[in-house]
C-alpha cells in the first residue's frame, strides 16, 4: 500500500553566485495518515526547506512529494501551513483572518451560516473565541499563533505543516500551546509535520522524530519512534524513563553525532 | 503617586501648550525687531503689527464687497418686482455681480485649484503606481522616466502647459478658466510623483510571508490584490499622498502667480506689482495664510490616514 504522504529522493539546489548550493540531498520519508512527525536538526539544516517543498512553495530539483498518490506541484489548502511568525494579515481581525481561508475552501459547499459556525468552532478549538474580533496588533504572540493554527485547521487540510510554530514564544506560553495542540490532536487526529529545534517539544508531541544531519547536502540522519501512550502529561513525562531515554537519544544525535560539523 | 501624576500632567501641559506658545512668542518678537531694521523702497519690512492690521483690513474689504454684492442683488429684485407690477410680461433677469475678488474668494479659488490638481494626480498616480508595483517589467520601463521627470520645477512646466492649454482648450464659452486649467495641470505634473512612487513601492514590497499565505490558501489574482496587496500598501500610499498634497500646495502658489489664476498666488503677484505702502504687509498676510492652510491640509491628510490605515501612526 502506498503511504499517505511520500517524500522520495528529494534534492534541492539553490543558485548562489558562481554555482549552486545543495541544501538537501536524497530525502526519503513516508508518513501515514494521522501520524505526527517532527523534523529536528540544527539551524540551517534545511528543515524548513523540506516543509516548504511539501507545501508546494519551493520546487525540488530532483525527486518529489506524493500526497495520497498525487504529486505536489503547487501550494494548496489541503496542505495548510502554520507559519513560524503567525503571518496573520494585520488589517484583519482574528475572525476575518480565519474567514479568508475558510471562504476560499468552503465557499461552494457550506452556507453562510455554516461558514460562520465553522470559523467560530475553530477559534473555540484554539481557545480564541473570547478575542475573535481583535486585530493581530491587539493580542499577544501566543494568541496570534493560536489564530494561525485555527486558520490552518479551519481549512480541514489533509496534512498540517507547522514551521517552528512555537519557536518565537516564551517557554511558558510554548508549554501552554503544546498542551493545546495535543488536546486538539486528540480530538482531530490530523496528519502533522512539525519543524522544531526543541527536543522536549519533539518527544512530547510526536509519534516519530526525524533527525536531520547538518548541511550542506543535509539528509535524514536517524528516525526515532516515540511509543509513549497518549494522552501525555508533561509533568508525569519528566520522570518517565522511556521519555527520558528518547530525549537523550535526540540530544545524543544533535550534540554528539552532529556536533563536529556544527560550530 | 499623586504628586507624580500631577508632575506628569504638568510636563505634558508644558510641552503641549506652554512651549509652543513660547516658541511663537519668541518668533514674533524676533520678527518685529528684525523687521524694523530692514528698509525697502516700499518702506520698512512689515512687522507683526502691520501684518495684523492688514489682515483685518483685508477681511473688512471682504465684508464690504459682500454687502455691496447683496445690495446689488436686492436692487435688481426690487427693480424687477416694480417692472413686473407695471408689465406682467416683462422678462425678469438677474445679472451677476462682477465686483473684484476679495482675499477670501482668492483663498477658496486656491483651495479648489489645489484639490482638483491633487485629485487628478491621485486618479493617475494610484492606478499607475499599483500597475508598476505589480509588474516588474513595467517598473523597469517607466522608472527612468519617472526619475527624470520627478525633479522638474513647476516653473519649467508652466510655459509649456500654458501653450498647450491655450492651443487645445478652445471652447468659446469655457466652463473652466484657462488659468485654472493651467494651474491645475502644473500642480498635477509636480505632485504626481510621490504618490506614484510610494504606491509602487508599497504594492511591490508585500511581506513574503503574506504572499505565502495567499499562495497556500490559493487566492485568485484579483482577490490576492484586493485582500493582501492593497491593504499592505495603504500606509505607504498615504505617505505618498501626504507628500503629494504638500508639494501641490507649494507648487500652486508659483503656478497661480504666473498663470494669473485668481488665487493666493495672483494676490501676491498683484500686491507686488501694486507696490503701495501696504503691499509688503499684505504679501506677508498671504505668507502666513499659505503656511497655515498648508499645515491644515497636512493635518487633514493625517486624519484620513488614521481612519483608513490599519497601521498605528504616532
Amino acid at each position: 500500500m502506498n503511504a499517505f504522504l511520500e517524500i522520495s529522493s528529494l534534492d534541492i539546489d539553490f543558485p548562489i553566485p558562481g554555482g549552486t548550493f545543495k541544501a538537501l540531498s536524497d530525502i526519503n520519508l513516508k508518513i501515514s495518515k494521522g501520524e505526527f512527525v517532527s523534523l529536528i536538526g540544527h539551524s540551517g539544516c534545511g528543515k524548513s526547506t523540506i516543509l516548504n517543498i511539501v507545501a508546494g512553495l519551493y520546487k525540488a530539483t530532483c525527486g518529489g512529494v506524493l500526497l495520497k498518490g498525487r504529486e505536489v506541484t503547487e501550494p494548496g489548502p489541503e496542505r495548510a501551513v502554520v507559519f513560524q511568525n503567525h503571518s496573520l494579515l494585520p488589517w484583519l481581525s482574528a475572525y476575518e483572518n480565519v474567514e479568508l481561508a475558510v471562504m476560499q475552501v468552503f465557499k461552494k459547499t457550506k452556507t453562510k451560516h455554516e461558514i460562520k459556525d465553522w470559523i467560530e468552532h475553530n477559534l473555540k478549538l484554539v481557545h480564541m473565541d473570547h478575542a475573535m474580533h481583535k486585530k493581530p496588533g491587539e493580542i499577544s504572540g501566543g494568541m496570534k499563533q493560536r489564530v494561525g493554527i485555527a486558520r490552518a485547521l479551519a481549512m480541514q487540510p489533509e496534512i498540517l505543516l507547522m514551521d517552528e510554530p512555537f519557536g518565537a514564544l516564551d517557554a511558558l506560553t510554548r508549554a501552554h500551546m503544546q498542551d493545546s495542540l495535543m488536546e486538539i490532536q486528540n480530538e482531530l487526529n490530523n496528519t502533522v509535520i512539525m519543524i522544531t529545534h526543541d527536543v522536549d517539544e519533539a518527544v512530547l508531541l510526536s509519534d516519530r522524530i526525524v533527525m536531520m544531519t547538518n548541511g550542506p547536502a543535509a539528509t535524514i540522519g536517524e528516525i526515532l519512534d516515540v511509543n509513549l501512550p497518549r494522552p501525555r502529561d508533561r509533568v508525569a513525562m519528566a520522570s518517565d524513563t522511556e521519555y527520558n531515554r528518547l530525549r537523550s537519544e535526540v540530544l545524543k544525535f544533535l550534540y554528539e553525532k552532529q556536533r563536529k560539523i556544527n560550530h | 503617586m499623586e504628586v507624580n501624576a500631577l508632575k506628569e500632567n504638568g510636563i505634558n501641559f508644558l510641552s503641549k501648550s506652554v512651549l509652543p506658545m513660547v516658541g511663537i512668542l519668541v518668533f514674533i518678537i524676533l520678527w518685529s525687531l528684525l523687521a524694523k531694521n530692514i528698509n525697502t523702497s516700499l518702506g520698512a519690512f512689515p512687522g507683526p503689527k502691520a501684518v495684523y492690521e492688514q489682515s483685518i483690513s483685508l477681511y473688512e474689504e471682504h465684508i464690504e464687497e459682500r454687502s455691496k454684492a447683496s445690495k446689488f442683488y436686492d436692487m435688481q429684485e426690487k427693480n424687477n418686482a416694480q417692472r413686473l407690477a407695471v408689465d406682467p410680461n416683462y422678462d425678469a433677469k438677474i445679472r451677476s455681480y462682477t465686483g473684484k475678488k476679495t482675499y477670501v474668494d482668492q483663498i477658496f479659488t486656491s483651495l479648489i485649484t489645489v484639490m482638483c490638481g491633487f485629485i487628478l494626480s491621485l486618479l493617475i498616480g494610484l492606478p499607475l503606481g499599483i500597475a508598476i508595483g505589480l509588474n516588474k517589467g513595467l517598473n523597469s520601463a517607466l522608472n527612468p522616466i519617472i526619475q527624470i521627470l520627478k525633479p522638474v520645477s513647476p516653473l519649467a512646466w508652466l510655459p509649456l502647459v500654458t501653450m498647450v492649454v491655450s492651443a487645445t482648450y478652445t471652447s468659446t464659452d469655457p466652463f473652466f478658466a484657462k488659468s485654472f486649467i493651467t494651474s491645475m495641470i502644473t500642480v498635477t505634473l509636480c505632485c504626481l510623483w510621490p504618490v506614484l512612487i510610494n504606491t509602487a513601492v508599497g504594492v511591490g514590497s508585500v511581506e513574503n510571508d503574506l504572499i505565502n499565505v495567499s499562495r497556500v490558501i490559493n487566492l485568485s489574482t484579483m482577490t490576492h490584490i484586493r485582500k493582501i496587496v492593497l491593504p499592505s500598501a495603504i500606509p505607504l500610499m498615504f505617505t505618498g499622498m501626504r507628500l503629494s498634497l504638500g508639494i501641490a500646495w507649494m507648487v500652486l502658489i508659483a503656478a497661480e502667480m504666473l498663470s494669473q489664476n485668481p488665487g493666493l498666488g495672483k494676490f501676491v503677484w498683484d500686491e507686488f506689482q501694486n507696490g503701495s505702502s501696504n503691499s509688503l504687509a499684505r504679501i506677508m498676510v498671504a505668507v502666513v495664510t499659505i503656511g497655515i492652510i498648508g499645515f491644515l491640509l497636512d493635518r487633514a491628510m493625517l486624519k484620513l490616514q488614521r481612519i483608513f490605515s490599519w497601521q498605528k501612526i504616532v
